[in-house]
């Protein structure tokens, strides 16, 4: 299995902890990857560049796709942000010829053209989807057997429900959920699995976006969550590292761990958990390391 | 079919607060969860309360939260919602006060609509017959201008979940309605005003809006179609503006973000409070090894994207 890995920007900037987890444990899993930036693609745009100007997103988007198209492969991503924005710009750009080709006329001067068979997938839909939450289980050495777990999705890999074809793969919705039972853990239902995280609007209005990771974060701890789980490192960036500023806003006592999805895989794999990054948060993870058993 | 529909009810003359009812009832396969209420009411409970009045996701009265988002109760089939013990759970919207069981108050909703001066304000001599406008603005306007003044969008709200003064997605949506209006006079007017606090800037993009919309409007698209013709008509210094400038600049200067210095561009380099309010967040990241790296490395063949940049940004410039 190979993919065309689209690892985004986060993942080795804010959150350096998540892109060598990834590859750890893609690496465990027989996926080999081909790094795509090394050929030159750029950031998706995140919706921040969109903005601004739809169109030049579209084209950076396309540009990505044409690279991966080139090699024959397809892509995978680790941001629920970055898939969503392919995912848009993808439907734009498969829809309407006309448009496909206003924007293949901004990438013939470099000698790309997106042809439109590009679907960009997260690992976690590539783990339910083509490793197989049977065959996923095969790799568990570390069950994580009495862990509770709180899914926390990341907008952009949920919504719209359209663009990301979850009438097309059934599996997208709960897919969070189902990696984690076939982990050994717990899945807590967690009304905030869905909801945003507030990361967008973090510099535009702080004290909102603080107050929605204060909302998620405990109510995740109420209903007993020992830690919550995120495909999305913009997710992962607010909800931890913006904790501090929660429990000071709104005078409580959270420190909720905010695990990365390859962290998790990785940890069931029996990886270490320093190889892994999880000493790298800001909110401890020894509290869930100890649960099953695991020095941090 | 057998069906279990929970209610959460409310009654304000009660002790009791919002509860959970359930009610078992047997209904054909083709029903819509709004058929199902009003059995309950006409044969079993008299007492629940509900809005609903054309049965044809037109009016736009009987929306409400089915199974945790916001949908109309008359377009929404039963088969479709049911889990595998026959159970739907039925709430009322959210974001908004409730009076009794699944009836809200739209007090607050349609004074929001009203701060965006939802008619059209045009300028000059009145013409001798009709106002005209294109084909082509008024096809664009159509899927905005589908809006039934039903709420959804307004429950399932992130930002107004956490800030009431926020605008929101519905009002904004209208706005845009008028803004993208030829035959309107003060769009710049208009941009000018929602662009301040509590307005275009303060939506999370969180799609919330655009996915429980059950008229296609797709309220949040709108927002973003605002924010970019108030950059384009120059309001240009507000902190979301510079965000999404910044960020620009930096995918243009290296390929990719540049995560520490976006910040920095975005409140400004000479912006000392701003600046230090980042501190003890980078400060956390430093000691736990969370930094991006001080030395940004470009992508491979980073002078195309840079070209790309800027032939798109002319080009646009030539056709504006």
């Amino acid at each position: 299995m190979k993919f065309a890995f689209f690892p985004g920007c986060v993942s080795r900037g804010g959150c350096p902890e998540l892109y060598p987890a990834a590859k750890k444990v893609c690496a465990q899993l027989g996926i080999e990857l081909d790094e795509l930036q090394d050929r030159g693609a750029t950031c998706t745009g995140a919706g921040v560049l969109q903005e601004k100007n739809q169109f030049l997103g579209d084209v950076l988007n396309a540009r990505t796709f044409a690279i991966a198209e080139g090699l024959g492969l397809p892509i995978m991503v680790i941001c629920s942000t970055c898939q969503g924005v392919m995912s848009q710009a993808n439907k734009r750009l498969k829809t309407d010829p006309n448009y496909l080709a206003k924007v293949n006329e901004q990438l013939s001067e470099e000698g790309l053209e997106y042809k439109g068979t590009a679907s960009p997938r997260h690992l976690l839909w590539v783990l339910v989807e083509d490793i197989g939450i049977e065959n996923l289980k095969t790799y568990v050495r570390r069950p994580l057997s009495g862990l509770r777990l709180a899914p926390f999705y990341g907008c952009y890999i949920v919504r719209p429900s359209e663009d990301l074809e979850f009438k097309l793969y059934r599996d997208r919705e709960d897919s969070l959920e189902k990696v984690m039972e076939a982990l050994g853990a717990e899945a807590v239902d967690f009304p905030g699995k869905t909801r945003c995280c507030g990361f967008p609007i973090l510099t535009i209005n702080e004290k909102n976006s603080v107050q929605m990771v204060a909302n998620h974060t405990s109510s995740a701890k109420e209903l007993g969550a020992d830690a919550l789980v995120t495909p999305c490192p913009l997710c992962h960036l607010n909800l931890d590292g913006y904790q501090p500023s929660a429990m000071k806003q709104t005078q409580q006592d959270i420190n909720i761990p905010i695990i990365h999805l390859p962290q998790l895989v990785g940890l069931a794999m029996g990886f270490d958990p320093k190889e892994l990054g999880l000493s790298r948060h800001i909110i401890s993870t020894k509290k869930v390391l100890s649960k099953i058993q695991v020095a941090g | 079919m057998q069906v279990i529909v929970s209610v959460n009810r409310f009654d304000p003359e009660d002790s009791k607060g919002k509860y959970w009812q359930d009610y078992n009832l047997e209904i054909g396969e083709n029903s819509t969860v709004l058929d199902a209420l009003i059995k309950i009411r006409e044969e079993i409970d008299g007492s629940l309360a509900m809005r609903c009045s054309c049965r044809s996701a037109i009016c736009g009265s009987c929306a409400m939260r089915v199974n945790g988002h916001a949908r109309l109760a008359c377009n929404t089939k039963l088969v479709d919602m049911t889990d595998d013990a026959g159970m739907i759970k039925v709430e009322p919207m959210t974001n908004l006060p409730v009076i009794k069981d699944l009836v809200i108050d739209q007090q607050m909703f349609w004074d929001k609509i009203k701060q965006v001066s939802p008619w059209l304000q045009s300028e000059g001599p009145e013409p001798k017959g009709e106002y005209v406008a294109s084909n082509e603005s008024m096809n664009h306007l159509s899927g905005v201008m589908a809006c039934i003044m039903c709420g959804a969008c307004v429950s399932d709200c992130s930002a107004l979940e956490v800030d009431k003064n926020f605008i929101g997605p519905a009002a904004l949506a209208k706005a845009y309605r008028f803004v993208a209006d030829p035959r309107d006079s003060k769009s710049v007017e208009r941009l000018g005003v929602l662009n301040e606090y509590s307005g275009i800037w303060d939506c999370t993009r969180c799609y919330e809006c655009v996915e429980v919309c059950p008229k296609g409007v797709g309220p949040m698209d709108r927002i973003m179609a605002l924010r970019e013709e108030a950059i384009s008509v120059g309001y240009d210094n507000t902190i979301g503006a510079r965000h999404a400038d910044a960020f620009s600049d930096l995918v243009e200067d290296s390929g990719w973000l540049d995560e520490l210095r976006l910040p920095i561009k975005t409140v400004g380099i000479f912006n000392l409070p701003a600046l230090l309010n980042f501190a003890p967040v980078g400060l956390r990241a430093l000691v736990k090894g969370k930094m991006p790296a001080i030395f940004h490395h470009n992508v491979p063949n980073v002078e195309n994207v840079r070209k790309l940049f800027k032939r798109i940004r002319n080009n646009q410039n030539i056709d504006d």
